[in-house]
């Protein structure tokens, strides 16, 4: 009845071996996410949700339970899975537009056809007078855009971001998750996005999966109905905030007891 | 050779890079000068009142190099020979530096990426390394002759282990995060090796190749003396069996400029090849 979600989630757990010591990051995750979704993973650090998404981009490999994209299994990375790295991940040889078409040209389209995406996607992030700039001449939220571009330009169906805005300045971020928004509106693009800020959590996502440590697990998840464009400032933000704060400490504190 | 034209790309905007004014030049190539000419002077009235006996004046030895180079004031066997000799020597060492490259390169390539050509050569190579160029000479003379072999292979031996370690370096500190990138974005394993291994790790293959450069100089004057007629290693070691100081002196002067030439050759083309890199420009 339900039709195929992008993002089958089954069980997950990861175990690392460290100096003959197993840690286990990750217990029993379920996660499901439908396309166009907008999804918030959130929670302490330790809690497993770095974690959990470099499972879904193939990174890790699970050693339990396992991750399904239109129901079939995640094998390994691939491009109908773009990551935004907190520290960008940019190659430093490579100028903005280079960058972009990276994947593309990877892909081996034709010269004239990557030339265009990344034309495209070169002026959808605004960043046509750097084009031809390299990424240490760039600021923090330029080669963050630069990043969230080369994702879209390898036609991503699905964007995974780590702690995106993470390193950036409050100015910034602002600035970013607006023009996220804006770009994930225009194209009904699935994120998932991985943040430790309960308010950009709320401010973006239809809904935000609440995540514990010890061992890293998924505690719980809410649906976000706030209208947008969000305000951060409105009492209804305010609301949803001191709720959701007050649900990761009252783990937080069953965990202290 | 700044970084004004970028070729290939239609509507490039240029580099905000100004070019440095020329009064700033003229003050760092006088500020240069200094204490080379401050030395010049020194020498030249140590050498006036007699604290060195042995030693000729830089006037002499200035009079000498124009002989070496072009004749017609001493006219001995050396005169107008210096082509010859420089000719010699930058055979053997851009020869013996151009295979170093040409043998390092790959296999510190290799041995970084990996695992059994790293356990199996590694070691040897390690093993290998402190013994000094120097040490070989007697071995290589055996090996390879009296002559340009021997010099050959002794500027290979050392331009050898600066590239080599480099180039392990330089592809053993790829940061992990580039191959997620390049693996996510769609490219192929055996792809990535020349679309992420290479380039990241050129700035380090290019501090090996200037170390091996400067190195491949400073070992042809050991590799020309396993008794080639000819080289300015061999012109130095005549000279001190003749007692010939001026032309000592010449040699050392010939070595010192072609070497810092073709340092300064090897920086412009590897500030053209690392522009991206913000450690590499300028």
């Amino acid at each position: 009845m339900a039709e195929l979600p992008i993002l089958d989630v089954r069980g997950v757990g990861k175990i690392y071996e460290l100096n003959g010591q197993k840690i286990e990051a990750l217990r029993g995750a379920d996660l499901v996410v439908r396309k166009g979704e907008l999804v918030c993973l959130i929670g302490a650090s330790g809690c497993g949700k770095s974690t959990l998404l470099r499972i879904v981009a193939g990174f890790e490999k699970p050693t339990s339970g396992q991750a399904l994209m239109w129901d079939k299994p995640i094998t390994g990375p691939a491009p109908d899975r773009g990551m935004v790295f907190q520290d960008y991940g940019l190659f430093p040889w490579l100028t903005v537009r280079q960058n972009i078409g990276f994947g593309p040209s990877s892909r081996g389209l034709p010269k004239a056809e990557v030339r265009d995406t990344v034309e495209r996607f070169v002026t959808m992030v605004g960043l046509t007078r750097f084009a031809d700039a390299y990424p240490h001449q760039l600021s923090g939220g330029m080669k963050q855009r630069v990043a969230i571009a080369r994702v879209l330009a390898n036609d991503a169906e699905m964007v995974l971001m780590d702690e995106p805005f993470g390193a950036l300045d409050a100015m910034t971020r602002e600035r970013l998750q607006d023009e996220l928004l804006e770009i994930w509106q225009r194209t009904k693009l699935t994120v998932l996005f991985v943040t430790h800020s309960i308010e950009e959590a709320i401010f973006l996502a239809d809904r935000v999966v609440v995540m514990e440590p010890g061992p890293g697990r998924i505690a719980s998840e809410h649906r976000i109905d706030l209208p947008r464009p969000r305000d951060v400032a409105s009492p209804e933000f305010n609301e949803v905030r001191r709720e959701m704060s007050a649900r990761l400490h009252s783990h937080h504190a069953r965990k202290a007891a | 050779m700044s970084a004004g034209a970028v070729p290939g790309t239609a509507e490039a905007e240029p580099a905000p890079r100004v070019p440095s004014p020329w009064p700033a030049r003229l003050r760092a190539t006088w500020m240069a000068l200094i204490v080379p000419l401050t030395l010049l002077a020194f020498w030249h009235f140590a050498v006036k009142w007699g604290w060195m006996q042995l030693i000729p004046s830089p006037y002499d030895v200035g009079e000498y190099m124009i002989d070496f180079a072009v004749g017609g004031i001493w006219d001995d066997a050396f005169s107008a020979t210096l082509h010859i000799h420089l000719l010699a020597s930058m055979s053997r060492v851009y020869g013996g530096f151009a295979l170093a490259a040409i043998v390092a390169v790959p296999l510190g390539i290799l041995i970084g990426r990996n695992e059994m050509v790293r356990a199996l050569l590694d070691p040897f190579l390690q093993l290998m390394r402190p013994v000094p160029v120097t040490a070989w000479l007697p071995l290589s003379m055996i090996l390879f002759g009296l002559g340009a072999r021997s010099a050959f292979f002794l500027v290979f031996l050392g331009a050898f282990y600066p590239i080599l370690l480099n180039t392990i370096f330089g592809v053993r500190s790829v940061e992990k995060r580039l191959f997620e990138a390049a693996s996510m974005l769609g490219c192929s394993e055996t792809a990535q090796f020349f679309k992420v291994v290479l380039p990241a790790s050129l700035p380090s293959i290019f501090t090996g190749l200037r170390l091996g450069l400067g190195l491949a100089w400073f070992v042809i004057v050991v590799g020309e003396m396993t008794g080639v007629p000819q080289g300015l290693g061999a012109v130095i070691m005549d000279g001190r069996t003749l007692s010939r100081t001026e032309l000592v002196i010449c040699g050392m002067i010939v070595i010192g400029v072609a070497g810092f030439i073709s340092d300064r050759i090897v920086v412009m083309v590897m500030n053209r090849l690392l522009r991206w890199s913000p450690s590499h420009h300028g």
